[in-house]
Parts: structure tokens; sequence; C-alpha cells
């Protein structure tokens, strides 16, 4: 991979570090606070359901971590496993898609 | 980055837990997706999934999973410190408030569970 393209996935991994800084802050509150007294379906899915709000933030999320997970598992595949080369992009390709397509699902499940 | 992970020295252990905790996030985040997209067979197929999170083991998994996202946050938190701010002497604090505030949402968690 060249030089610029190594930029541009450093300058993805920050500004995508940037964005769950803040939406892992407000998820974390969010769980402490919506688990106090146990958790039910029916409890989660009327606070989700239909909320435009929620909907965007959690879309957001779920790109984000998207762009990031698959950028920071880069070297660990490099270094750890010895996975170099256009194989292992295209794995990370594919996980970043997974990561997406799974992930918009699950927010779309419970805010249909 | 294998550069960073030298010896003795705390900001190897920070690297060390940012990646590993980053690597347990990305091996939760598939199944916390799919068991989310349950919700879409109805509410009866999401509470099943629910009723099975009970159990003490998976809540000691989830106490994990939440200890791992909250360092990866406080983690990633003093990297970008370390790379956009100019006080870099302060890094082994940075890294000593890092775990402080995983070990805090945690706890924080653990108690509400």
């Amino acid at each position: 991979m060249n030089a610029r393209a190594q930029t541009y996935l450093w300058v993805a991994q920050r500004a995508s570090a940037a964005v769950l800084a803040l939406c892992v802050a407000v998820h974390l509150a969010t769980m402490i606070y919506a688990i106090r007294g146990g958790l039910s379906a029916g409890e989660i899915l009327a606070r989700t359901r239909g909320n435009g709000a929620w909907l965007a933030f959690y879309s957001v999320f779920v790109l984000a971590v998207s762009v990031h997970a698959p950028i920071g598992l880069r070297p660990v595949l490099g270094e750890w496993l010895r996975w170099r080369g256009t194989s292992r992009d295209l794995f990370l390709l594919a996980l970043a898609l997974a990561l997406a397509g799974l992930g918009l699902r699950a927010v779309l499940g419970v805010f249909l | 980055m294998s550069g960073t992970l030298g010896k003795g020295h705390v900001g190897t252990w920070a690297a060390l837990v940012h990646r590993v905790s980053g690597i347990l996030l990305v091996l939760f985040l598939p199944g916390h997706f799919i068991a989310l997209g349950s919700a879409l067979e109805g509410a009866a197929s999401f509470d099943s999934f629910l009723a099975w999170t009970q159990q003490p083991l998976v809540k000691f998994m989830e106490w994990g999973i939440v200890l791992s996202l909250a360092a990866h946050l406080g983690g990633g938190l003093r990297v970008l410190a370390l790379e956009f701010l100019p006080w870099r002497d302060w890094h082994k604090s940075l890294a000593a408030a890092a775990a402080a505030g995983a070990i805090a949402v945690s706890l924080a968690f653990a108690l509400a569970l």
C-alpha cells in the first residue's frame, strides 16, 4: 500500500475515533442507565421504535465502527499473524461491509 | 506499531490493553448486531435472547466487554491526546486516567447489572 493510502487510513482512523469517543461515552451512559432493574424487549423497543434521533445516532455509531475496526485490525493481523498483502485488505473490506450491514440491520431491527 | 510494544514502559501496557480490548470488541460486535437484529423477528425472539443473557457466565462476559469498551475508549483518548496535544510529558498520567476511567465505568455497569 502506498504512502498516500496509508495516510488516508490514518486520517480515517483518527476521524472515526473522534466520532466514536462521543458515541461510546453516550452508549456506556445509556447502557448503565437502561439496564437498572433488568432489560426487556418491550422496554428497549419502547425507547427505540420510531425514535428518529436514536436512529440517526446509532446509524452514525455503526458506520464509524465499520470504518474504525477494520483499520485498527490491519496492523494486528500484520504483526501478530504475519498476514499482509491484498488478501488481508480484501478480508478487512469484507469485515467493514459485514459490520455495516449487520449493524444497520440491528439498528433498523429495533427502530422499525 | 511493534516498536511501541517495547518492555517495561507504561505506554507498552497501555498499547497492549488498547490492542487486546480492540480485538475483543471486533469479535463481540457481529454477535451483538445479530442478537439485536433478532428484534426484527418480533419481541418474543428478542425476549428469549435477553433471557439467555441472564446466566451468570454471560453476565460476567458482558461485564468484560463493557470493561473492554471503556478501556478502549480511555486508551483511544490517550492516543488522540498524545498525537494532537502538545503536552507529551503527561503520558503516564493519561494512561492512569484511562485505566481509572475504564474501571469506574465497568464498576458502575457491574452495580447496575
